[in-house]
Order: structure tokens, then C-alpha cells, then sequence
């Protein structure tokens, strides 16, 4: 858990303050609520709120945006099918949330654990919610390696430039510069460029958005969730602790509003140039970048399989056993594979 | 879930076959749906039995990107249902270890299979060792309970992976089969059982999410499984958590799920550990072995009793949880207890713990077995320093 530092206290301290401020019109019995409840309470586990993140905040929108995708897709992909596994870090925690099977693993793993589930029961829709130090940072190789397969889950992820669980430390998506708690002098690494990575990797589907864009984001998200194979859509969120306080960010606001400013639509954009350096007027480039769909691992798996007609060939070998047959020691390459 | 009346699955008859391999005849005689793994010598060949025999049966061989990535399939397949395994050798085992200890917490059952070979470090990939004996106890972080196999031959070979599956469905939790380079690598007679004699317990799984939940306290201590798509939509953490999956890091929450994930193995000893006895019968020493080191052991046994001098073994099938009992019997029958054991003194201090006499470690720095003749000096040694007090 994350101490709280003064930024944080201050904005608790306001938010308290607001619902003090409350008027009461809520608690008087003649004035009626539209609902009782909150649209998304089926998707959410009421029973698990609040929850743990800080005022201001993305991962509530991110999550918003997944849910809505989630009951876009629900008359096709049933909710009991769907999974969602996590690794460590704030994000991770959206697992806990979500109304559906859900899995919080270790730092870094979401993805190999996700790729058992699905090899378990491809007939699962899975999903990994992950942070940028969770996805890119400690768990890097299984992106690049899952990414390279074509593997058929999708990732979200949520970059907000910081380790903010363990405070604010930097990391393989903090810019050039930037402060953080283990870098006091500014950051001297390169941040990664995701987007471009993933192409290169020949992801067949690539968004990224940031909060402010609720709408884009829901949709990129069903998309993804639509689309075989593996998927990545970025998120670009505010972290105001962990990332903006120390940089030019004092609040989530600022940096929604810095949002606003520097995004720029651009789906044709060449991915080469989308990186986050995040220096004062930089834009953040956003869009459905890549939408070229592509035999997914276990689709070609299945085609090869049959190609090579392994299935006749173990029911021959079946329908010819005797029981009581004799074979040839260390025998791989002598069985009649085909 | 029963896969083993399959008979593309269980390869009936006798065979001339390597360890490794009926290694990876057993999981699928056991309904291994499953392989993720990462080449390592001396375990490659399990993974590419598997390779060439799991896309026969309909399940999944993946070749993961490192062992990191290998235990975390298994314990993701697990979840979505099916029987999963996974096979390394120490330097695998030692990147498993985190999450070894995510499936001890999430309770997943799951077959770990470690072929040992020299250490530390790279060591000697091709010869063998028994040097991760106290790994397979204590590899990752915190309190846990494994369940550790450690087969003497190719037939335990793979009648203890089938064991292994077993106890990890009953218990819901990760087992190890501890083998060794001369174990993988050698080859011998296997007699593999028609398919429905192959041992088969099924995995307890939660009713329905309809049906109510059954209490906490039913069933031996491992609350039945919920599977990914059944309709539950269960959490599973890593965290200290409730019964409901919830995070719960206070100490009350942590006493009441390590009190039963450690409790649910503890109170089953009886039923989990087994043991050999070798010309234990009127024996005034006892050597306690393991693995293809009890081999030479008992070739040991075999010649001091021989010469006269009335010595049997007692070899340990299950290395963990630890063979109390069975050691402080013996050590109430015999004067003295050696321990042959290819490493440095492992397996020796819980000798020591239980035993209530002398107890003596035979090391040996591994790239080979001890030579029976070694333990015979050993044994005679010390017989004949007692005889002449």
C-alpha cells in the first residue's frame, strides 16, 4: 500500500469536504432517485467497493470503458465466458472488480497465466488489465513473445508513466527527464513506444487512447475484444502522485487538460513517431492504429495440426494397438509420424 | 474429466523405454490436457514426447518463452479445467519458484517436474545431482506445504507422475516429481497398465453456481474447484485472501488461510507419505536413500548383509512432507542412520530431526551416483568401530 503523500491528503481533504458540503436533497424522502443502483452494478462486485485508487485517478475510466465494452459484446460473448487476469500494480487490481472470473496473479506473469487459460478452454474470452511497469517493464519478454505468436488474448493496458503502487519509481515507459522517486534528477532512460513495438510484432490489432477519451476507448475496446488473436489498446492515464505532482502535472485535471490540448487523433499515423517523449507540447497520438487481422495462434495451430494429419495418424495407432505391444524404447523418430 | 480410458492416451504393455519419456507417457495416461514448458537439459525429452504425443490426443504443447512463463501456464490451464504439467531442471526450477508459491496460494493443482542436474548455477547439465531436495521444500517465499515424489526407476517414473496428478487434484495443490539426470536419461523395462487400471482421482470442483456453496469445513481441507467459464466468477489472488478469493492482509486473515492451505497437507500425512523398507528386518543400521542414489544403496545393503553385517534401507518415495514417523521408528529398531545423498547434506536434517539416534551424512559433489562400494566402507567402518567398543 501507498502512503499517503501530501497531494493525496489534500485531495482526500477536498473531496471530504465536498461531501460534507452535500446538499440534502438526497436523504429527503420525497425526492426520488432515477435509479438505485449504478448502471454497471451486474459487472462490478459491489461487495469489493470502494475501491483503493486515489482521487483522480484513470483507472476508474479505464475500467468504466472496459465494462461498457464487456456489454457490448455480451449477446455474442456471454459474461461467464469472459476472464480477466491481472498481474501486479494498481491496474491489477481491476481483476478484483470485475464481476466476471477473475484472476490476480504475480508481478509481471498476467500473460503466460492468461495463455493457460486459454489453452485450457479456448472457449474462453481472455483478457489481461495491466499496468506499463506490470506489461513492459518486469513482464516485458511474455509481451513480445505473445505479441510475436499472435496469441489469442487481449491486453489492456494502462500507461500511466510510473510504478504507482510501491510511489511514484520509473519506469520502462517514464520520459526522458521525468522525476520520480529513484530518479531525483530526472529519468536518463528512453521511454518504450508501444504502438510501434506492437506493429513490429505484427499485432493484427493496436489502439491506444487516453481517459479523456471515454467514448473512442469503449468502442477500441470491443473492437479488440472482437477481434481474434492478440490485441493491445494503450490507455494513456493520469497518475497525479505517482507521475504529474513531480511533473508539471499538479493535478489529474491538469493532466486530463494537458490531454485535451496535446492529443491528436491521428489512426494513419506512422507508428515510428508515436512514442511519449512528454515534453511541454509534445502531442500524444492516438487512434485505432492497426486493424489487420491474421490467423491467430490457435487458429493456426488447429490448421497445422490437420495439415499434418496427426489426429488419423493417433487413431490408426489406437485402432492398431494390441495392449500388449512391445515398443522401441526412446522411439520418437521411429513412430510413424507424419 | 477422465481421460485415460483413451486408448490413443495410455500406451498398454511392456516397454524399453527412457525415464523421461515415461514420464510423458504418464501425464498422458493421466489426462494431461496441458504441456508448457521450456527446453532444459536433462528434462528436453519430456517436452518433446509431449511435443510429438499431446496434439495426438487433442491437447497443447506451448513452447513458453522462459520457465517464468511455463509455471504460470499451468497454473492458468488448471484453472480453465484441465490437467497441466510442466518439466525443468534446476535452473527452471529456481525461475519457477516465485510461482510455484502463486499456485501453492491459489491453490491450482499442477505437476512440476524437476530433473535434477549438478549445481549450482548452470553446473552440469548432463550428470546428475540430487541437489534440490531442500529447493523443492523451501523454493519460494513464505509458509507452504509441497507434495514431492522422488521415483527410483523408470516404472516409478511414471507410476509417480500418475500420483503426482492425483495428489494435486485431491489436495489442490502443486506437486513435484524430483527425479534426477540417471533417472530421465536411463532406460528400462516399463510396464504401462491398460487404461482402466491407470489410477484416477477426480478433481473435487464446486456445484453448480446455481447450487449453494458448500461450507468451508466439508472435504479434507481443499475447498472444491472453481473453474474459468462455469459461471462463478470467482476471484483468485496472490494476495492473503478470505474464502470468497477477497484480499484480506491482516493477521487474522493470514492465520485463517495459512492455518489450512499448510493444514490440509499436515493432517493428511498419513495418507500422502510413503516409504520402501529394504532388509530393515532384524537391522542394528539403516541407511535412508532417495531417488537412483537408493539404487546403489540398496546394491550396498545387499553386500554388507552379505559379509554379515545386518544392515537394511529405508528409502523415502516421498521426500516432502517429510517421513516423521517412519524415521523415529527406525531410529527406535537401529543403533545408527546413513544418509547417502548426492549433495552436500539435504535431506539429512530432517533424518536428524526425527531420529533418536546417531545420524551420519555420506555426501557426495554429484556428477555420478555414489558407488555401492563406498557405502559398503562406510557401513563397515562404522560396524566395526562399535564391534570393538
Amino acid at each position: 500500500m501507498k502512503t499517503a503523500t501530501d497531494g493525496q491528503s489534500e485531495a482526500l481533504l477536498r473531496q471530504g469536504a465536498a461531501i460534507e458540503a452535500a446538499p440534502p436533497e438526497a436523504a429527503d424522502p420525497e425526492v426520488a432517485l432515477p435509479s438505485e443502483g449504478h448502471p454497471a452494478d451486474n459487472l462490478l462486485r459491489e461487495d469489493r467497493l470502494p475501491h483503493i485508487w486515489c482521487p483522480e485517478c484513470g483507472l476508474g475510466i479505464a475500467l468504466k470503458a472496459y465494462l461498457r465494452a464487456l456489454e457490448q459484446v455480451a449477446p455474442e460473448m456471454p459474461l461467464d465466458k469472459q476472464v480477466c487476469v491481472s498481474g501486479i500494480g494498481c491496474t491489477g487490481r481491476i481483476a478484483g472488480y470485475v464481476n466476471l472470473d477473475s484472476y490476480h496473479t504475480t508481478h509481471g506473469r498476467a500473460i503466460p497465466f492468461a495463455t493457460g487459460l486459454k489453452l485450457g478452454n479456448p472457449e474462453l474470452s481472455v483478457t489481461v488489465f495491466t499496468g506499463d511497469g506490470d506489461l513492459l517493464t518486469i513482464g516485458g519478454n511474455h509481451f513480445v513473445h505473445a505479441a510475436r505468436r499472435n496469441f489469442d488474448i487481449n491486453v489492456f493496458l494502462v500507461n500511466n508513466f510510473t510504478y504507482g503502487m510501491t510511489g511514484g519509481q520509473f519506469g520502462g515507459t517514464t520520459p526522458q527527464g521525468a522525476v520520480s522517486s529513484t530518479t531525483p534528477y530526472g529519468n536518463v532512460e528512453d521511454p518504450m513506444n508501444v504502438p510501434a513495438l506492437a506493429e513490429a510484432l505484427g499485432v493484427p490489432y493496436v489502439a491506444r487512447w487516453t481517459t479523456l477519451h471515454v467514448r473512442q476507448l469503449a468502442r477500441s475496446l470491443e473492437q479488440a475484444l472482437r477481434t481474434p488473436g492478440f490485441t493491445l489498446v494503450e490507455i494513456i492515464s493520469p497518475c497525479p502522485p505517482g507521475f504529474g505532482r513531480a511533473n508539471e502535472y499538479r493535478t489529474g485535471t491538469e493532466m486530463m487538460k494537458a490531454f485535451r490540448d496535446v492529443c491528436r487523433v491521428d489512426p494513419e499515423a506512422d507508428l515510428r513517431t508515436v512514442g511519449l517523449p512528454m515534453r511541454p507540447g509534445d502531442p500524444i497520438v492516438c487512434g485505432d492504429f492497426i486493424c489487420r487481422p491474421r490467423p491467430s495462434y490457435l487458429q493456426r495451430y488447429a490448421e497445422q495440426m490437420r495439415n499434418a494429419g496427426v489426429h488419423e495418424a493417433a487413431a490408426e495407432a489406437a485402432a492398431s494397438a494390441s495392449g500388449e505391444g512391445v515398443s522401441p524404447g526412446y522411439s520418437r523418430r521411429l513412430e510413424s509420424a507424419p | 474429466m477422465r481421460a485415460s480410458s483413451d486408448r490413443r492416451r495410455v500406451r498398454s504393455g511392456d516397454h524399453f523405454m527412457i525415464g523421461d519419456v515415461a514420464c510423458a507417457e504418464a501425464a498422458l495416461a493421466a489426462g494431461c490436457q496441458v504441456f508448457a514448458g521450456y527446453p532444459i537439459t536433462p528434462a528436453t525429452e519430456i517436452a518433446e514426447h509431449m511435443s510429438h504425443r499431446l496434439p495426438m490426443v487433442g491437447g497443447y504443447y506451448m513452447q513458453m518463452e522462459d520457465e517464468l512463463a511455463s509455471m504460470n501456464a499451468i497454473l492458468g490451464a488448471s484453472c480453465a479445467g484441465v490437467r497441466a504439467m510442466t518439466a525443468t531442471s534446476g535452473p527452471g526450477f529456481s525461475l519457477m519458484a516465485e510461482n510455484l508459491g502463486l499456485g501453492m496460494m491459489m491453490e491450482v493443482p499442477c505437476v512440476v517436474v524437476d530433473i535434477m542436474r549438478g549445481g549450482p548455477s548452470t553446473g552440469m547439465p548432463t550428470l546428475t545431482s540430487q541437489g534440490d531436495v531442500m529447493q523443492s521444500r523451501w523454493g519460494s517465499h513464505g509458509d507452504y506445504e509441497p507434495v514431492v515424489y522422488a521415483p527410483a526407476s523408470v516404472q516409478e517414473m511414471f507410476d509417480l507422475t500418475i500420483r503426482c496428478f492425483n495428489t494435486a487434484d485431491r489436495y489442490r495443490v502443486p506437486t513435484i516429481l524430483l527425479g534426477d539426470q540417471m533417472l530421465g536419461h536411463m532406460t528400462g523395462h516399463l510396464r504401462i497398465p491398460p487404461a482402466d487400471e491407470i489410477p484416477w482421482v477426480e478433481r473435487p470442483t464446486r456445484p453448480p453456481p446455481e447450487d449453494p456453496v458448500p461450507p468451508p469445513s466439508s472435504g479434507n481441507g481443499a475447498p472444491p474447484m472453481a473453474h474459468a467459464g462455469e459461471g462463478h466468477r470467482l476471484h483468485f489472488t496472490g494476495l492473503t485472501h478470505d474464502e470468497r478469493g477477497y484480499p484480506a492482509i491482516d493477521a487474522a486473515g493470514s492465520r485463517q488461510l495459512l492455518d489450512r492451505i499448510v493444514g490440509k497437507i499436515r493432517d493428511h500425512h498419513s495418507e500422502i507419505v510413503e516409504v520402501e523398507d529394504y532388509r530393515l528386518d532384524g537391522a542394528e543400521i539403516a541407511v535412508v536413500a532417495f531417488g537412483s542414489n537408493s539404487r546403489s544403496a540398496r546394491e550396498a545393503v545387499r553386500r554388507a548383509r552379505a559379509d554379515g553385517i545386518p544392515v537394511g534401507m529405508l528409502r523415502l518415495v516421498t521426500l516432502w512432507p517429510f517421513a516423521e514417523e517412519a524415521i523415529a521408528e527406525l531410529s527406535r529398531q537401529v543403533r545408527w542412520i546413513l544418509v547417502p545423498e548426492i549433495n552436500y547434506g539435504q535431506i539429512v536434517h530432517p533424518v536428524r530431526e526425527y531420529a533418536e539416534c546417531p545420524v551420519s551424512l555420506l555426501p557426495h559433489a554429484g556428477g555420478a551416483l555414489h558407488h555401492p562400494d563406498d557405502i559398503v566402507s562406510a557401513i563397515r567402518r562404522r560396524w566395526l568401530h562399535e564391534d570393538r567398543h
